[in-house]
């Protein structure tokens, strides 16, 4: 476990050296925070009879999904992975004493986490100080937040999982472009975090609670600013761990199958 | 049983073919055609503990996807592997925590950051304890002149100081085994020497058993007595160096600086060259021997300067490559 954990340091250390890719990152959060924003309080103020969620409650949500988006979108491509795959580099990964899948989730979870703490704090303080109705509201009774830190804790487990699958694919694909992009965008929308979930047509809504996607983003969020109630909230954490096992079993089956007929490119 | 033994293994890589003529692009977007490549037939050797063992061959041999399997990274379609009571490719994780590998051609330190933290990491992944981790990074900063570059980031490094530390990576953990997949590619003399001098000291003094490719002769020359020489995925030869020298170097170039001009017709000359200011006598050592050669040449001609080509290890490569054919 040690082994897995320093991968993930390493991957945190040299995550926080790169502070202009933060500061952007943050400035392109608040940005699109407040695009979003502007563009559903437009909407609401035109036609506010048929709305699913109150504007308080999304309008924090939004505000959340754009602090932790490094920890929540999903097309995400882990360049060094990809590398190794497109190189021939994954040979040195094979020659360590370890568990390939384990190695890599360590890896992907250590980027994005890192990438996360640098940028969520100025994004959250930010958030906060607008004038209403744009501003993010944390109020929170303690029962609900504790189901939402050990919600938000799966979520980013599941986020791990989840892209590390793509990356697995890319195995057999030897490219990222493609069949892996379609699944990336697919699941983008899929997690609501394009449009939140409860806008989507009923339809479209049922298929969303099945796939393991709105569980990542929608689900922590939405119950942080109280659109679930707690009785749902706990299930959904049910769903999250069912969702976690059946994407680890996944992964390491097609990682085996891959790994076995593994082509090492370039000589 | 001998600590490494290959039996029968073989291996078929599928490739996509391309085919020629118009729209062939669009048509093999939708009926892709493919391409079987053996890449390994039949190998079969076995090599002794402590033993430096030298695996050449030309491009696309097969050598590379031998070291390959023998790593434990592919796994062959047919055949066995046995090393050190282990089958790689099925006892992976047990296995490589006893082996290092260099690819020459790739790098197994992480770019952004010195090499030193790249060790500490692999200290960590093979769960080296403290002093034996201290004694051994010590040890190899010694041996391969680390001291200057270790702290730095290794994508400022030129390419021989970074191999000199990708070998050092790949020590780390005294494994019994080592695997070099062309070690001195695009090293300068100096950086070559050290890596030589180095994998010689660690073989005799920690008994570890050595497989290594190459393209430099030099390299077989100065470490490898044995050699196993491949082609089109075959055996073709195994044996000691000397023994292939005795068979396949005979030839000795001659150049005789001289204003004369003669010809002369023996069975051992293989060849006469004029040159600008003298003539170049190519002569089979097998028949003749050189001392007599010359006794016969400064009876006919007056010799200014003679200069005999001691038999080059390349050449006699070149000429294995042309009798096997490969």
């Amino acid at each position: 476990m040690k082994s897995y954990l320093s991968y993930f340091k390493l991957k945190f250390t040299i995550g926080l050296q790169y502070r202009a890719a933060a500061l952007a990152g943050i400035s392109t959060q608040i940005f699109f925070g407040l695009v979003y924003i502007l563009v559903y309080v437009a909407f609401y103020e035109s036609d506010a009879t048929s709305i699913p969620m109150p504007l308080n409650e999304l309008v924090s949500f939004l505000w959340l999904n754009q602090a932790f988006f490094a920890l929540v979108y999903l097309w995400y491509k882990d360049k060094d992975i990809i590398n190794l795959i497109k190189t021939g580099n994954i040979a040195y990964e094979l020659c360590r004493p370890q568990d390939v899948y384990m190695m890599w989730a360590s890896k992907i979870f250590g980027e994005r986490l890192s990438n996360a703490t640098l940028r969520f704090l100025p994004v959250i303080i930010i958030a906060m100080l607008l004038p209403a109705p744009f501003n993010l509201d944390l109020s929170i009774t303690l029962p609900r937040f504790i189901i939402f830190i050990i919600s938000f804790i799966l979520s980013s487990l599941l986020m791990t999982f989840l892209v590390l699958l793509y990356h697995i694919i890319c195995l057999f694909t030897l490219d990222e472009k493609g069949i892996v992009n379609i699944f990336m965008v697919v699941s983008d929308i899929l997690s609501g975090l394009v449009l939140p979930i409860p806008f989507f047509p009923t339809f479209f809504q049922n298929i969303a609670n099945i796939l393991p996607f709105r569980y990542i983003s929608d689900f922590p969020f939405r119950l942080y600013v109280g659109n679930i109630p707690l009785k749902e909230g706990v299930i959904g954490i049910v769903v999250q761990i069912i969702w976690m096992i059946i994407l680890i079993i996944i992964g390491q089956i097609l990682m085996k199958k891959a790994l076995n007929k593994a082509v090492i490119q370039g000589g | 049983m001998s600590f490494i033994e290959v039996k029968n293994i073989n291996k078929t890589f599928k490739v996509p073919e391309k085919e020629k003529g118009k729209l062939s692009v669009l048509k093999s977007f939708f009926n892709r055609k493919y391409k079987y490549i053996k890449a390994i037939n039949n190998i079969s050797f076995s090599i002794k503990k402590g033993e430096i063992v030298g695996y050449i061959g030309p491009n696309g041999a097969g050598k590379s996807t031998t070291i390959k399997i023998l790593s434990g990274i592919l796994v062959p379609d047919s055949g066995n592997v046995v090393i050190d009571k282990l089958v790689p490719y099925k006892n992976r994780r047990e296995y490589v925590s006893n082996i290092g590998v260099v690819f020459g051609q790739r790098s197994q330190l992480w770019w952004d950051i010195p090499a030193i933290d790249s060790f500490n990491l692999l200290k960590d992944i093979y769960k080296i304890p403290d002093d034996k981790y201290n004694k051994n990074l010590n040890e190899l900063i010694e041996l391969l002149n680390l001291k200057d570059i270790i702290n730095i980031p290794v994508r400022q490094l030129s390419l021989g100081s970074r191999m000199r530390c990708e070998i050092a990576a790949s020590l780390l953990h005294s494994p019994k085994i080592l695997f070099l997949d062309e070690p001195t590619i695009g090293l300068d003399a100096i950086s070559k020497k050290i890596v030589r001098d180095f994998i010689k000291k660690l073989n005799k003094k920690n008994k570890v058993t050595v497989i290594l490719t190459t393209h430099d002769m030099a390299d077989i020359e100065a470490l490898a007595k044995r050699i196993i020489l491949i082609g089109k995925g075959e055996v073709l030869y195994d044996g000691t160096l000397s023994n292939l020298q005795k068979n396949y170097d005979y030839l000795r170039k001659i150049k005789v600086k001289t204003k004369d001009k003669i010809k002369i017709k023996r069975n051992y000359i293989v060849d006469e060259k004029n040159t600008k200011d003298g003539i170049e006598f190519t002569i089979d050592i097998r028949k003749v021997e050189i001392s007599d050669f010359i006794k016969l040449l400064s009876s006919k001609i007056s010799i200014i300067d003679i200069d005999i080509d001691s038999g080059n290890i390349d050449d006699l490569i070149v000429r294995l490559y042309e009798e096997y054919k490969i």
